[in-house]
């Protein structure tokens, strides 16, 4: 992630590529979008979080929500498609379609959903 | 061979049954806050036990702590299943306590409601990825289903390859859209119901004998 500092009047966005992503633990992960988000950044996840990790990403959230500090998270990410094709095979070879979903998570208290529908995310995002 | 295969078999009849004997199915009511999943707990627990599991409210969040339900015993055409009910917290990816104070609440009990809340989300998550064996997942069908707390939690239910079914509640409210929530996860079974009126029990108890049992 490019070390951008955040200018007053300024909403960072940080586009974390797929290849990134693929070295790191769950964990780090879970860390390092929710130190972005703490920082009032805008993450967006080229390949998105498998669906453990998102599992994770909620409990750990959760733990550290804290009044007039920190209220949670909005994620969003497409909602699948019909995955009728996506058979126990395609899963081994790790070609899981549900885990390769570009993903934009930011601050629920700065990030507005505004449409949402199978191809597109519309979203508003207002400063701290 | 054909004797050891025989034993090796009766062998694990004798520990299946054992299992379903002691260690009923951990079914996991699941859904986002408000939807009705103490609501329905609470009849399941009602009509085969006599007594409920936990106090219902139009506040969100008003489960905050995962309720058990253990031995819920359902007969279904003379034969029975047995099942742990779960009652989970509502899912969601945010709290804000000053939600709660538009409930007449004071902030010190709105501020504890939400740490409570929060705390209870984390422990619903942990559950579903150890502790469940099978989901009810319940929405309010007077609600858009397209969100993220909903396509996400499917998600995760599904790659833990865990038997799910949808229940689309408050079918008695005039805005109800089942076929919404059929569209919305067509992989899945969709079973139309009213928890608080007690509408269609009769398939979701066939359903769970179906599913669960
Ligand atoms: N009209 C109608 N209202 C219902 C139905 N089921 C539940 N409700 C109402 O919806 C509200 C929420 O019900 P609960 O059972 O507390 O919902 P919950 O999903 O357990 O909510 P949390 O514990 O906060 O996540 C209450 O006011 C219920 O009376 C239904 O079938 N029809
Ligand atoms: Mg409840």
């Amino acid at each position: 992630m490019a070390e951008v500092k955040q200018a007053d009047d300024g909403v960072q966005i940080d586009l974390i590529s797929g290849e990134r992503m693929e070295g790191m633990a769950s964990m780090e992960k879970i860390r390092m979008i929710l130190d972005g988000v703490h920082e009032g950044n805008i993450v967006i996840l080229e390949e998105g979080l498998s669906p453990d990790e998102e599992s994770k990403l909620i409990e750990v959230t959760m733990t550290e929500i804290s009044p007039d500090e920190f209220n949670g998270i909005e994620i969003e990410t497409y909602p699948k498609g019909d995955t009728a094709d996506s058979g126990l095979f395609d899963r081994l070879m790790g070609k899981d379609p549900e885990t390769k979903k570009l993903t934009v998570i930011g601050p629920a208290n700065q990030i507005e959903t505004l449409h949402k529908d199978e191809t597109l995310i519309s979203a508003l995002v207002s400063r701290k | 061979m054909g004797l050891i295969t025989d034993i090796r078999d009766s062998i694990s009849r004798s520990i299946a049954s054992l299992f379903s004997a002691e260690d009923p199915k951990r079914i996991g009511i699941y859904g986002p806050p408000n939807a009705g999943k103490t609501t329905l707990a609470n009849r399941i627990a009602r009509d085969w036990t006599g007594d409920a599991i936990g106090p219902e409210s139009h506040i969100p969040h008003e489960t905050r702590r995962a309720r058990r339900k253990e031995n819920v015993e359902i007969e279904r055409d003379g034969k029975s299943v047995t099942i742990d009910v779960v009652d989970t917290p509502g899912v969601t990816t945010k709290v804000d306590y000053t939600e709660f104070l538009e409930h007449d609440m004071e902030k010190d009990d709105a501020v504890r409601r939400s740490r409570e809340a929060t705390e209870g989300v984390a422990e619903a998550m942990h559950w579903l990825r150890e502790d469940v064996d099978g989901v009810l997942y319940v929405l309010d069908s007077t609600k858009d289903p397209f969100t993220q707390v909903n396509t996400m939690l499917v998600g995760i239910i599904e790659s833990q390859d865990l038997p799910v079914l949808i229940l689309a509640n408050k079918t008695d409210l005039p805005e109800s859209n089942i076929r919404r929530i059929e569209n919305a996860f067509p992989q899945h079974e969709t079973i139309p119901l009213s928890a608080l009126e007690g509408d269609n029990m009769d398939e979701v108890y066939d359903k769970i004998a179906d599913y669960f049992g």
